[in-house]
């Protein structure tokens, strides 16, 4: 039992960066009908704000220490961040501490200023070429951003941890009388996560402005032709794609350290869960996500890799193979999505 | 000439001229001097020049005429070089055989994916293959590597170790990959005043084995059968309304493409006996992708031209660093030097990658058609505008609608 909720736990954080990757990727498809293969860089750009952020917090000067002195008896220098001087000694190191959470407000204003600049300065001009010449000129855009992040960062995973408090490891099932132990900060990614996905889902649900691009979803000429301008609807959903992309890089960092490619990683993945789940429906990729990254999880149990070898690398790809062949519309995708 | 029109026969002879001449062509500078770096026309990078020239083609074969765009076609390139692997490890480094089996063994694969893989087309056919090819990838990785049945020794990579069998096996023959005894790495170095040209017998083998593929591509381009699978590309739907079946059609082209992948992988085991999963992973099967988007999809010459470009950037474009740009910029002020090194030090080097991605971007922008439009489109500023205007009357066609 105790072992059953620990793999299904483990699975739901995966699952929550799937999913939102995938919803972003669905957000993107749906509306403008191009295949980003660009949106695995979105996802590592975001980590990379978080990145900065923290390197702007630690710049740092030099100080002499006068209560300290270096083995030679002379004052230590030592280096002193300026928010430490901004805002004095204890906020400003609570300041650097909290980086990774403070980096979602960092993250939202650049992630939409790239999605924006993306999507009028590239993905514009390639609505009415075919679907091959939107993936390949999108995955030429990913290799560039790829390239230069490793350029400005280098090549090395740059480890940026959780703050202290929600570093810990918790035992969830202690109500209940299990042994549960989860590491803290997976509990608050699928907590965002779920935040996220349930923001997304209410602005289209019950806003004026959701409602014209669900419109514009389902037929974007008759709303154009009621006068509406559609496009501009289009990029904003363009621009809160990337965000949403943008953010569930933020919050994966402190659980894996980011990397250049690490967005190409997730990228290969989030296609066959947004394949899965039906192209073009929200729920589907959000459904598929939890589900893939589930049974990622219980795949790779001792019990599931002796009794299969090697079932944990392949489970995902088994199940696309499987999904696409029973039922060719992915688990919830419409009608006509893809199929012309 | 062999059956190809006069046009078609000109383009082989050309191809035929530049591969046997490769090792002059792509030696142009001296030894001794500065530009000696960009020399491509040592054996190891000729022999990946041909050998990813013919990956290009047979992917050409598949993306090029029918559209379908496979993201796992790395896979059987894996599954040639391990096939090939095998035969030297159990019967001899005679090369040959060792191609033959890899081909059988990638079409016998690609008959399976293929099958799977084409019941769905668009993204749903791209995501299939990649989901194949990453599952070959995982396995050969990890579970073909077990010690009890260990198909692909995982991470080290499959290679001929002293206590293997090789049944026909003799001591006159060379311990390395070998045809009828002529080994693959036998050179021959010719010195002409300041410059040196090296002639490998492993290349020739790989260059003649890619003229034959060459010249194979252009009937399958000129045949009926290859007529069929453009008008796949083109409209399937109207194809299935006029009573025909696509699909045999489309999982002929698939095969073709996948044993040419299996031959490149097998060419590739033979000039080296070695076989690693990274060969099946997907960044391999977006390579491929790139070389034929970058030459020209859907032309003869293009993959071909594409695969050079990307495999000269690997080994040549990624060995500038910043003492060659200071060099190549010491006629400038200083200052200015400086500003035009700093400039530059991001797409040379480790930082390749990022030139060809630009590269790609462009190409995929501007130039549909790859590196061939280009040329067309500059040869057509060069002939004058009679001819230009015949042209467009000659080529202008009426819908069939």
């Amino acid at each position: 039992m105790d072992a059953i909720i620990l793999q299904i736990l483990n699975g739901l954080d995966k699952g929550s960066a799937y999913a939102l990757i995938a919803l972003g990727l669905t957000l993107i498809f749906g509306t403008l009908g191009v295949v980003n293969f660009a949106h695995g860089a979105l996802f590592m750009i975001g980590a990379f704000c978080a990145v900065t952020l923290q390197r702007i917090l630690s710049l740092s000067h030099e100080v002499v220490d006068p209560t300290k002195s270096d083995f030679l008896g002379n004052p230590l220098k030592i280096r002193q961040p300026y928010v430490h001087d901004l805002f004095g000694p204890e906020f400003g190191a609570s300041l650097i501490e909290w980086s990774v959470p403070l980096s979602i407000l960092f993250c939202i204003p650049v992630m939409i200023a790239v999605g924006f600049a993306m999507e009028r300065g590239l993905i514009k001009h390639f609505y009415k070429r075919p679907h091959a010449d939107q993936i390949l000129v999108t995955f030429g855009l990913a290799i560039v951003l790829q390239e230069i992040i490793k350029y400005f960062f280098g090549a090395n995973p740059i480890p940026t941890p959780a703050p202290a408090a929600l570093n810990g490891v918790v035992n969830l099932g202690a109500a209940l009388g299990l042994e549960v132990a989860y590491p803290l900060w997976r509990i608050v990614y699928f907590c965002f996560a779920a935040l996220i996905i349930g923001a997304i889902f209410a602005f289209l649900q019950f806003t004026t402005f959701g409602m014209v691009v669900r419109a514009g979803m389902a037929d974007r000429e008759t709303v154009g032709l009621l006068g509406i301008n559609i496009d501009r609807r289009f990029t904003i959903m363009f621009g809160i794609a990337a965000a949403v992309a943008g953010l569930a890089g933020v919050m994966y960092t402190p659980i894996n350290s980011p990397n250049y490619h690490m967005g190409m990683d997730f990228l290969v993945l989030s296609f066959v869960v947004v394949v899965v789940g039906g192209m073009g429906s929200l729920p589907g990729a959000v459904l598929a996500g939890f589900m893939l990254g589930i049974l990622e999880s219980f795949a790779s149990t001792t019990w599931a890799t002796t009794t299969i070898p090697g079932i944990n690398q392949v489970i995902i790809y088994l199940v696309a193979i499987i999904v696409l062949l029973t039922r060719p519309r992915g688990l919830m995708g419409r009608k006509g999505v893809m199929e012309d | 000439m062999f059956g190809l029109n006069k046009k078609d026969g000109l383009l082989f002879l050309i191809v035929v001229a530049l591969t046997a001449l490769a090792p002059f062509l792509l030696n142009p500078f001296p030894v001794n001097s500065a530009m000696a770096q960009f020399n491509a026309g040592y054996p190891d990078l000729l022999q990946r020049f041909v050998i990813f020239g013919i990956f290009a083609i047979g992917f050409n074969i598949l993306f090029g005429l029918t559209g379908y765009l496979s993201f796992g076609h790395a896979a059987f390139l894996g599954v040639g070089s391990y096939a090939a692997v095998w035969m030297f490890k159990l019967f001899s480094y005679n090369v040959l055989p060792a191609i033959i089996f890899a081909v059988i063994v990638a079409a016998l694969f690609s008959v399976l994916i293929g099958y799977i893989s084409l019941r769905r087309s668009g993204i749903y056919f791209s995501i299939l293959t990649l989901a194949f090819a990453q599952m070959s990838f995982a396995l050969a990785y990890s579970v073909l590597s077990n010690p009890n049945f260990n198909l692909t020794n995982g991470e080290t990579g499959l290679q001929v170790y002293a206590d293997d069998p090789q049944m026909f096996h003799r001591d006159g023959l060379p311990d390395l990959p070998h045809l009828f005894g002529l080994s693959m790495r036998a050179t021959h170095e010719l010195q002409l005043g300041a410059w040196s040209f090296t002639f490998n017998a492993g290349y020739y083998l790989c260059g003649v084995i890619m003229l034959v593929a060459f010249y194979l591509a252009i009937r399958i381009f000129r045949s009926p059968f290859g007529m069929m699978l453009r008008a796949i590309k083109s409209n399937n739907t109207r194809m299935t309304y006029t009573g025909l079946n696509a699909k045999p059609y489309t999982l002929a082209a698939f095969v073709i493409s996948g044993m040419y992948a299996g031959l490149a992988g097998g060419l590739l085991a033979a000039m080296d006996p070695l076989a690693g999963a990274e060969r099946m992973f997907w960044t391999a099967s977006g390579e491929v992708v790139l070389m034929t988007i970058l030459g020209g999809a859907g032309t003869l010459i293009g993959p071909v031209l594409g695969a050079g470009l990307i495999k000269y950037m690997e080994n040549i474009v990624s060995k500038i660093n910043d003492n060659v740009l200071h060099q190549w910029f010491s006629f400038l002020p200083d200052g200015l030097e400086d500003v035009m090194v700093t400039l530059i030090h991001p797409f040379v080097g480790k930082g390749w990658h990022l030139t060809l991605g630009v590269i790609f971007m462009l190409v995929v922008i501007f130039l549909p058609g790859g590196l061939v439009e280009g040329g067309q489109r500059i040869a057509r500023l060069f002939r004058g505008k009679k001819a230009r205007e015949a042209e467009r009357k000659s080529t202008q066609s009426t819908p069939a609608e």
